[in-house]
């Protein structure tokens, strides 16, 4: 029986067993993030100040913060919002990098230009760029996406331009042509098609590093603002009473580990599955 | 050789012209008057007028561009609004503690990451390399201000074992004031110790079938003397590279890492800049870092030919 990709595709991917652990991982999260409102035990803001920095216990599994608050709940929420940013830095920058990665592979006299301003945003370590771009725009959950969406923009744009680079030389964009094809429909129904497997191996590990980003620019207080709980902030604020209660730390930090690690792993088996090349080196 | 040496320093000229240009776009972008956002909402039309001409920011934009551009190239980063001194001189003053942190977080890095990456390729697909490998994803997904802190709570405040933030006093020693700086060096370097473990196994994985290293053990060498003098050497250059992406990753990790700690260095000032809104500083910490970013990639272009004798330029 004939299988079709996507089932090859999966079950290869599958094999390891380790990358299937990772991914129903990310669909736990993922579920978690978006049922939180009915999951979490507590409302993410109900404060309880007689129960003030108390320890994990059976009612609260996490413990609670400073003002009472049950942590759980609170990882819960920040699930939703850390996730929601990480998914909107992928989108932006997909974009982002798409348009201009297909703009400098497809049209060669605009390679070079292109080339040299996306070498230049690479000259900036990501942090960096993040934080300058947080400073000019100032701290909102918008601008953080932006910025990120932005920062992680030249990754995305160097895979699609290599990518666009082998594309255009192939037979059937030479027969697209030769038939008459104007270039608009060339790169939709011919070249960008052929962008999604290399795409969403980028999506995933910019997905894992946007995470990361996002909590540390929270935790500089240059990023989502204090008031939404993200993962990062739950950390910047766990920091004040981090001797009397190291739960509040461990909860948010355990949760960005998960996650990442689990984005990292599934990335790496979808890279694995769609270049079975590379799978004799990793 | 000086062919390429004069190929790519223009090249880096070009890379660093337009990364200039990108920091005067990102302070420029500033929604509003940046005068009036520097100087905060007690500031009264003339105090802001003022900072306007003295920042230039009174003239149209293409001058103000070519007027950056000079003060650029003349070396000239312009004054931090708050720190009352030139942006060269602040930067300067906090380079030191910058650079021990970046050298120790590389070296930390590198000593985990090269001798476990050449184990795990050695002994590739058993449980000790998926061990490894696996160990090395989860160093990748650590947060470095979270390792910091948890080591700060666990190693500093609870065992005592190292001082819990700041660089010591300001007669302190340089061992004293390497001590401070322990702590945060492993919260840099673990979690990038990942990357340059990965990429120590798969060069190494790619030269241990070469048959020079077949040659080598046929002849009776023994597994570590194959290992190291024969195969390590010709991964080194992959090495290398990824050891030379780290440096500069580092630079940019320290400012999270200094903010844990306390530390008075570049990221310490960077992040005070921001949180003030000290544009200057921004700017010319900004073209500063990626200036040693795009240096540390040519000089490890150079290297190349150190670590293989048969790479010419």
């Amino acid at each position: 029986m004939m299988k079709s990709p996507t089932a090859l595709l999966v079950r290869r991917m599958f094999r390891r067993r380790l990358v299937l652990i990772a991914a129903l991982v990310l669909i736990g999260v993922i579920a978690v993030a978006i049922a939180a409102p009915w999951l979490a035990p507590y409302a993410p803001n109900k404060m309880d100040i007689i129960n003030r920095l108390k320890g994990p216990a059976m009612n609260h599994w996490f413990g609670t913060d400073e003002f009472g608050r049950d942590v759980l709940s609170r990882v819960m929420h920040g699930a939703q919002l850390s996730l929601a940013v990480g998914g909107m830095v992928v989108v932006v920058a997909c974009i982002l990098g798409t348009v201009t990665g297909v703009v400098a592979g497809y049209a060669r006299r605009l390679d070079g230009p292109v080339m040299r301003l996306i070498d230049a945003l690479m000259a900036f370590p990501d942090i960096l760029l993040a934080i300058a771009l947080m400073a000019a725009l100032g701290p909102s959950l918008f601008n953080t996406v932006l910025a990120l969406g932005v920062v992680y923009t030249p990754r995305v744009a160097r895979v699609v331009r290599a990518a666009t680079l082998v594309l255009r030389e192939l037979q059937f964009v030479e027969a697209a042509t030769a038939l008459g094809a104007r270039h608009a429909r060339i790169i939709a129904i011919h070249i960008l098609p052929n962008l999604v497997s290399p795409l969403i191996v980028q999506a995933t590990f910019i997905f894992a590093y946007a995470i990361l980003t996002e909590a540390a620019l929270s935790f500089l207080g240059v990023g989502v603002p204090p008031t939404s709980p993200t993962w990062g902030n739950m950390i910047a604020g766990a920091q004040q009473y981090m001797r009397q209660a190291d739960w509040l730390m461990l909860a948010p930090g355990g949760a960005i580990v998960l996650t990442v690690l689990a984005l990292q792993i599934v990335g790496d088996g979808l890279r694995d599955a769609l270049d079975p090349k590379l799978q004799k080196v990793l | 050789m000086l062919t390429y040496l004069a190929r790519r320093i223009a090249g880096m000229f070009v890379v660093m012209f337009l990364v200039a240009t990108v920091v005067f776009v990102i302070a420029r972008v500033v929604p509003g008057d940046p005068a009036a956002v520097m100087m905060g909402a007690a500031a009264t039309a003339d105090d802001i007028a003022a900072l306007r001409a003295r920042l230039g920011l009174d003239q149209p934009l293409p001058l103000q561009y070519l007027m950056f551009l000079r003060d650029v190239l003349s070396g000239n980063l312009g004054d931090s609004i708050f720190l009352n001194r030139p942006v060269l001189q602040a930067l300067g003053e906090r380079a030191e503690l910058t650079f021990f942190l970046t050298l120790m977080s590389v070296s930390i890095a590198v000593a985990i990451g090269v001798p476990i990456g050449i184990v795990s390729a050695v002994k590739r697909g058993t449980a000790t390399d998926q061990g490894v490998i696996g160990l090395a994803m989860l160093a990748a997904s650590l947060p470095s201000f979270w390792v910091g802190l948890t080591l700060i709570q666990y190693l500093a405040v609870e065992l005592r074992w190292f001082p819990v933030a700041g660089y010591g006093p300001p007669d302190a020693s340089l061992g004293e004031r390497l001590r401070h700086l322990v702590l945060p060096a492993i919260a840099l370097g673990l979690p990038n110790s990942a990357l340059i473990l990965r990429f120590t196994r798969t060069a190494m994985l790619d030269v241990l079938h070469e048959d020079y290293v077949r040659t080598a053990r046929a002849k009776g060498l023994g597994q570590w003397v194959v290992v190291l003098k024969h195969a390590l050497r010709n991964a080194m250059i992959p090495i290398l590279t990824v050891v030379g992406l780290t440096a500069a990753i580092l630079i940019a990790g320290a400012i999270v890492t200094e903010t844990v700690f306390g530390l008075p260095g570049v990221g310490n000032l960077i992040v005070s800049a921001v949180l003030r809104r000290d544009y200057p500083v921004i700017q010319g910490a900004l073209l500063i870092v990626s200036g040693i970013y795009v240096l540390i990639n040519l000089a490890v272009d150079l290297l190349y030919a150190v670590a293989d004798p048969r790479v010419r330029y």
